[in-house]
């Protein structure tokens, strides 16, 4: 089963959810966790992996043979995303705007242009406990998050593992999409302030594009106000856990620790958690009146 | 004309909060919002929409199953796998997939009978509106749409142009979080980008990528550290950290529960002067205004 964490809001506590739900897991079944906020990838603070693989990630970007090119042109007309531009017989690339879809290689009638692998970014993998982690990083300056996210669940080893848990990228753009994609279940990571309910609910409509069923986790109740669980109560939205603020879980979090393993209250809830997902990801049904 | 962006690395660390602040303490301003996939900062301006535009920001393929004959070209072309072949015979089994489609056209140059239509794809709006602290740029990316660098741009244009067309003095804008397009769209060209942090590993380190990224753009820094007091060791190592790479620390702003609580009522964290704020005013908001000071000269 692969269960996604994400959040329209990012800092609701994501990376918590995913982690110590993982954490949780761990001892009784095959786990393994993908980072796939590639741009700020922090699970492993929380988990310090022994990350012994690490492969590029790359794309494949036009290299012009200028002794052959006849200046035709056709190359800046079938880009999309103006990532060659030809002057004459001068062909210029802009690697960094290259989505390497193929397409000026494809058509360039005199086969003037070739392809070399661009690295934009890095795939790595190891074990942090029990748990298999992977993780992937798009490198600075690059724009292009999704084929390092994709790179990254190629990785999903559905046969071995029981439970593949995702730690998506906050927001609701492409990045998010590539990571969502074909996951069984969504956990929604919220909280009870204007911010988390207006972006929850962006969050929402993502979800509901693509088709999975989820359920949301209140992280600082208690904080902010009433009208997040009045949205959720109002829609049928599935509350799956409520995590109270409190200090001392900020503590724990600002250090880098884990919350189950210091606090067993918060380990009795994180198994609460996963039963409710497992019952409604079996079900694939989207309604529920959330924990009493 | 000098332009100012918050921007953070890691979400949530309180760069819409200081926004907030800042669009009460500056004169003279435009505020835009780049953070366009998950907007929040009109939720504290309650801005009166006056324009509405549409964003076309990509294109989509379109098949016409009048035309195609299933040969099955386009599935070998698209290398971003949108383009399946389904249960069907003939022309019926082709499907394309809109969320996976990245607008490349390949498949249509490729398609040997003139099948595939590349279309607009409506990716979002974006808005122009009139807030209490002045003008507002703001958008709205549709629903698993891409290309928020290019929404990004579009708001940065407009807001640029209403700045030299009323003679204002600042651009102050909310970015997106993490490294990525947007964030790109949003850092290019900046006057300062003020980083927003939080003292836990997960803030410092995120903190490390964006001012990576900065350096990488050339741009100019300065640093906040937002809630300070929730971890003041990890704050002092954040600010030795910036000493060593010669960033100054602009602002430490404690944690104040009425942050919060403005927050839940809709409000920025700073109260306007008129309010009598300088009787009762809470310290987080204090901290703001010095902050305030701090950027403001530094962009004079
Ligand atoms: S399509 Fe080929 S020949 Fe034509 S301008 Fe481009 S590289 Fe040169
Ligand atoms: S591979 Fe595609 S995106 Fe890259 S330059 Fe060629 S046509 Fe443009
Ligand atoms: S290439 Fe054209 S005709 Fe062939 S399957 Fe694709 S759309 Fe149909
Ligand atoms: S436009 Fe490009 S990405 Fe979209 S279906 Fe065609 S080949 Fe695939």
């Amino acid at each position: 089963m692969v269960i996604a964490v994400a959040s329209g809001k990012g800092g609701t506590g994501k990376t918590t959810i995913a982690v110590n739900l993982a954490l949780t897991l761990e001892r009784d079944m095959p786990v393994q966790l993908l980072d796939c906020d590639v741009e700020e990838p922090n699970a492993h603070l929380f988990l310090h992996p022994l990350l012994d693989v690490s492969e590029k990630v790359a794309l494949p970007v036009p290299v012009i043979d200028q002794s052959k090119c006849n200046g035709c042109g056709r190359c800046s007309e079938i880009c999309a995303f103006n990532a060659i531009i030809a002057i004459g017989t001068h062909v210029m690339v802009f690697p960094e705007l290259c989505h390497g879809c193929g397409g000026c290689s494809r058509f360039c009638p005199v086969s003037a242009i070739s392809e070399e692998p661009r690295e934009i970014g890095v795939v790595e993998s190891g074990r942090a406990g029990q748990i298999e982690f992977v993780q992937g990083r798009v490198n600075v300056g690059n724009p292009l998050a999704p084929p390092v996210v994709r790179a990254v669940k190629s990785k999903i080893d559905a046969r071995q593992v029981k439970v593949v848990i995702i730690d998506a990228p906050p927001g609701t753009s492409c990045p998010v999409v590539a990571s969502l994609k074909d996951s069984d279940f969504c956990v929604l990571v919220t909280e009870p302030t204007p911010f988390g309910l207006n972006d929850l609910v962006l969050a929402i409509d993502v979800v509901k594009e693509l088709d999975i069923p989820f359920g949301v986790v209140i992280n600082r109740s208690g904080l902010g106000n009433k009208d997040l669980l009045t949205y959720c109560r109002r829609e049928k939205v599935p509350v799956l856990l409520e995590i109270p603020f409190d200090r001392r879980y900020a503590a724990c979090y600002a250090r880098g620790g884990r919350l189950v393993e210091e606090f067993p209250e918060l380990k009795e809830a994180f198994w609460g958690l996963w039963r409710r997902i497992r019952a409604l990801a079996t079900t694939g049904q989207t309604e529920f009146r959330g924990p009493s | 004309m000098r332009e100012l962006l918050v921007i953070s690395g890691k979400g949530g660390t309180g760069k819409t909060s200081l926004v907030g602040g800042f669009a009460v303490l500056a004169e003279n301003k435009i505020l835009t919002d780049c953070d366009v996939d998950a907007a929040d900062l009109h939720l504290l301006l309650k801005p009166t929409v006056r324009e509405t535009r549409e964003f076309y920001g990509s294109k989509k393929a379109v098949l016409d199953h009048e035309r195609c004959t299933g040969c099955g070209v386009c599935v070998q072309a698209c290398r971003f796998g949108a383009i399946n072949m389904g249960k069907g015979r003939g022309n019926t089994k082709v499907q394309i997939d809109p969320i996976s489609c990245e607008g490349c056209a390949v498949c249509s140059h490729a398609c040997p009978w003139g099948a595939i239509a590349m279309k607009d794809n409506l990716s979002g709006y974006w808005f122009i509106s009139d807030t209490p602290y002045g003008p507002l740029v703001h958008a709205r990316l549709g629903v698993a749409e891409e290309n928020s660098g290019k929404l990004v741009t579009r708001v940065r244009r407009e807001a640029r142009s209403i700045a030299e067309d009323q003679g204002l003095d600042y651009i102050i804008t909310d970015g997106p979080p993490g490294i990525g397009c947007p964030v790109i769209s949003s850092i290019s060209g900046v006057d300062l980008a003020l980083i927003v942090t939080e003292p836990t590993v997960a803030g410092t380190h995120d903190m490390e990528r964006i001012l990576e990224l900065a350096r990488h753009f050339d741009t100019k820094t300065m640093v906040c550290i937002n809630k300070y007091d929730l971890d003041e060791g990890k704050a002092e190592e954040i600010e030795r950290y910036c000493r060593d790479e010669g960033i100054q620390v602009a602002g430490k702003i404690p944690f104040d529960e009425e942050v919060v609580n403005a927050l839940a009522r809709g409000l920025p964290a700073v109260a306007p002067a008129d309010n009598g704020f300088n009787q009762r005013e809470g310290k987080a908001s204090k901290a703001i205004r010095e902050l305030w000071m701090k950027v403001s000269s530094y962009l004079k």
